[in-house]
């Protein structure tokens, strides 16, 4: 019986081997070795790595994607929380719909988004329109910073409302019944029992925006302008118009470690969370 | 009978248009363990609730010590739950479970240490401080929840089930504690539960409940010895239930065969409903009874033998000291004290629903 289950899992292991696996080694490999290897020479260095480290304009987009990343994790909890929160007080149909309506936009492919988020950040677009209207405007926000950063929050925002929403909804009734039981008001009750019960609900959120926002590409390219660049736009650069795939491949290695490395943290304040309190 | 702490008065409450709790009027005294008895969904959590403050009647109040507190939310009542599933705070120790509501009221620490202490001695725990409560066992994790309770001083503990999870042996254990903690901590317990045994053992007055009415209130050996109805009768231990015409005052025939009873007031030639314990029924020679049968089925049970006598078409139960093999006819009398006569049901709503429907409910419930 058990045996046969295996024997069901091969062709699964060859699948992923192939579609996984294989670029992955693939990866490292070219990470390891130099330029001019389409023959396969395999004359292996850590050149790669060199370049990367010691040019300062490449350290500086790492670090400038990973501080945009973690601004849009923030502004994903900050304004994530509050939804989520008001969510899950929705009555049942209310709740579904709700939902519905906030994982819809992520069924329509991010580009479309992106695209769309051009138009309306432009000098003459619909939120410049807005602002003027209402006096504060008009400002410059395409290819800006700021404008890199609403189209990421409002990209990977779902994901963190979810996240968030189902540790709440989880939570049973009773536990927030016998914390106004023994005196705690609804403040209180927030406070010292939903906001610790739904740490874990954040760390996942964090882990589903955080990631996919340090190597984004697109919504930099299109939303930051040419010369505003992100790590994932290197990446993409190296390996289609400069054509380095070496380079190319070991900075994404090292994102990969520094994105395993960030997950393992995650974890460990999620423990620390349950075992302390 | 202490003075009146509580009062429900004509509470109603419905769910989705369907009523749960109809009318409900119930009184409880200072310093009395109620329990609330019943079969599943027959409103006692809900009654519980709306005097935890969790739920607000549709119609009715809820006066406590003389003040109505219907609105009151439950934060402000001096009142304390033990909830059926434990509902303890999992990101928590043990101690920051019990110091939780001393917290709130902002107790000094030496003052909130001491009830640690204190409260854990007392459920028999202690040691345990430190402890996660999903390291606890479900009877542990029980007791915990009752300790983070009654540390708050409250006049009123509102227990719902609190020994439905435990195996047998330890409920009984626990029967016994709860009693205890009632007696050392002097205050009033109001206790939910469907197991009659257990209501019978722990309670100064049982409410027997069934589809949001109250079908009897009294102490444990009235709701026995008397039922009012043929509900209460049924739920309330093992009984012959049978149908019964009143003859006149004291006479009551039943099968065609009159019998003495004690009971007056009913009219005459009514029919009602006799209901007859099993071990009030007498066995004797075929000869010295008019209602004659033959024992179809005998159980020895340690104390007593359990025997079935079918006569006229009933399947009479039957305990006694001595035993009769089967297919040994039998004459059936009864001592006049020991028949209780009861009005048949005069609504729908009063109708006794069977009880083996209710404990098959209660089982697929627990399974
Ligand atoms: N919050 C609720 N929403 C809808 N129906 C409920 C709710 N609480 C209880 N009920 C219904 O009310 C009835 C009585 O429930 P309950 O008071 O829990 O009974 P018991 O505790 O005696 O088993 C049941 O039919 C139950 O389904
Ligand atoms: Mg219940």
């Amino acid at each position: 019986m058990k045996e046969q289950f295996r024997k069901m899992t091969y062709p699964y292991v060859l699948w992923i081997s192939i579609m996984v696996l294989l670029p992955m080694l693939l990866i490292v490999l070219y990470a390891f070795t130099t330029y001019g290897n389409e023959t396969l020479t395999l004359r292996f260095t850590l050149q790669n790595f060199r370049a990367f480290l010691t040019d300062t304009t490449f350290l500086q987009v790492l670090w400038r994607s990973l501080v945009i990343a973690a601004v849009t994790t923030i502004l994903c909890i900050v304004l994530g929380y509050p939804m989520a929160y008001l969510i899950a007080q929705l009555g049942d149909t209310g709740n579904i719909i709700v939902i519905l309506l906030i994982t819809m936009p992520t069924w329509i492919n991010m580009l479309v988004h992106t695209y769309a988020w051009m138009g309306m950040l432009q000098d003459g677009g619909l939120i410049n329109q807005i602002l003027s209207f209402v006096g504060i405007g008009p400002l410059k926000l395409i290819h800006t910073t700021t404008a890199v950063i609403i189209g990421m929050v409002y990209n990977f925002i779902p994901f963190m409302i979810l996240q968030i929403h189902s540790s709440l909804a989880s939570m049973d009734r009773d536990i927030l019944n016998a914390a106004a039981d023994l005196g705690a008001n609804e403040l209180q009750r927030f406070l010292r029992i939903i906001l610790p019960l739904s740490v874990p609900g954040v760390l996942s959120g964090v882990m589903l925006v955080f990631l996919p926002a340090v190597s984004s590409f697109f919504i930099p390219r299109f939303l930051g302008g040419g010369q505003y660049v992100l790590i994932g736009n290197i990446i993409e650069t190296q390996f289609l118009t400069a054509g380095d795939w070496n380079i190319g491949s070991a900075i994404s290695l090292i994102m990969v470690v520094l994105i395993m490395v960030s997950i393992q943290m995650t974890k460990r304040i999620n423990q620390n969370e349950r075992s302390q309190g | 009978m202490n003075k009146e702490l509580i009062h429900l008065k004509h509470v109603s409450k419905s769910f989705d248009g369907q009523l749960v709790l109809d009318d409900l009027d119930l009184v409880i005294h200072e310093n009395e363990f109620v329990t609330l008895l019943g079969p599943s969904g027959c409103g006692k959590t809900t009654t519980l609730r709306i005097i935890g403050g969790f739920e607000t009647p549709d119609e009715g109040q809820v006066i406590f010590d003389g003040i109505d507190i219907t609105g009151l939310s439950p934060n402000k009542r001096n009142i304390n739950t033990v909830f059926q599933k434990y509902a303890l705070f999992s990101h928590m120790s043990i101690a920051e479970n019990i110091a939780f509501g001393l917290r709130i009221s902002k107790k000094p620490q030496s003052y909130i240490d001491d009830k640690i202490k204190y409260a854990l001695k007392l459920v028999g725990l202690s040691g345990y401080e430190d402890r996660r409560p999903d390291s606890l066992s479900g009877g542990q994790q029980q007791r915990i929840a009752i300790a983070r309770a009654i540390v708050n001083e409250p006049r009123v503990l509102l227990l719902d089930e609190p020994l439905g999870a435990l195996d047998l042996k330890l409920r009984q254990d626990m029967q016994y504690e709860l009693i205890r903690l009632k007696n050392e901590l002097g205050i009033t317990f109001i206790y939910v539960t469907h197991d009659q045994e257990e209501a019978l053992t722990m309670s100064d007055t049982v409410v027997v409940m069934n589809q949001g009415y109250i079908q009897q209130i009294g102490s444990p050996e009235d709701i026995y010895n008397e039922p009012e109805n043929a509900f209460v009768a049924d739920f309330i231990g093992d009984s012959n239930i049978v149908d019964g015409i009143m003859v006149r005052d004291k006479l009551v025939r039943i099968f065609d065969v009159d019998f003495p009873c004690v009971d007056t007031g009913f009219g005459e030639n009514k029919p009602v409903d006799v209901v007859i314990r099993p071990e009030d029924v007498i066995l004797t020679s075929p000869s010295a009874s008019p209602l004659t049968g033959e024992v179809t089925h005998l159980i020895f049970k340690g104390v007593h033998y359990e025997m079935e006598v079918t006569a006229k078409g009933f399947d009479w139960l039957v305990h006694s000291t001595r035993m009769y093999p089967v297919g040994t006819s039998v004459g059936i009398s009864v001592d006049p004290d020991n028949i209780q006569i009861m009005n048949k049901p005069e609504s729908v709503d009063e109708e006794a629903v069977p009880v083996d429907l209710w404990t098959e409910q209660e089982g697929e419930e627990n399974a």
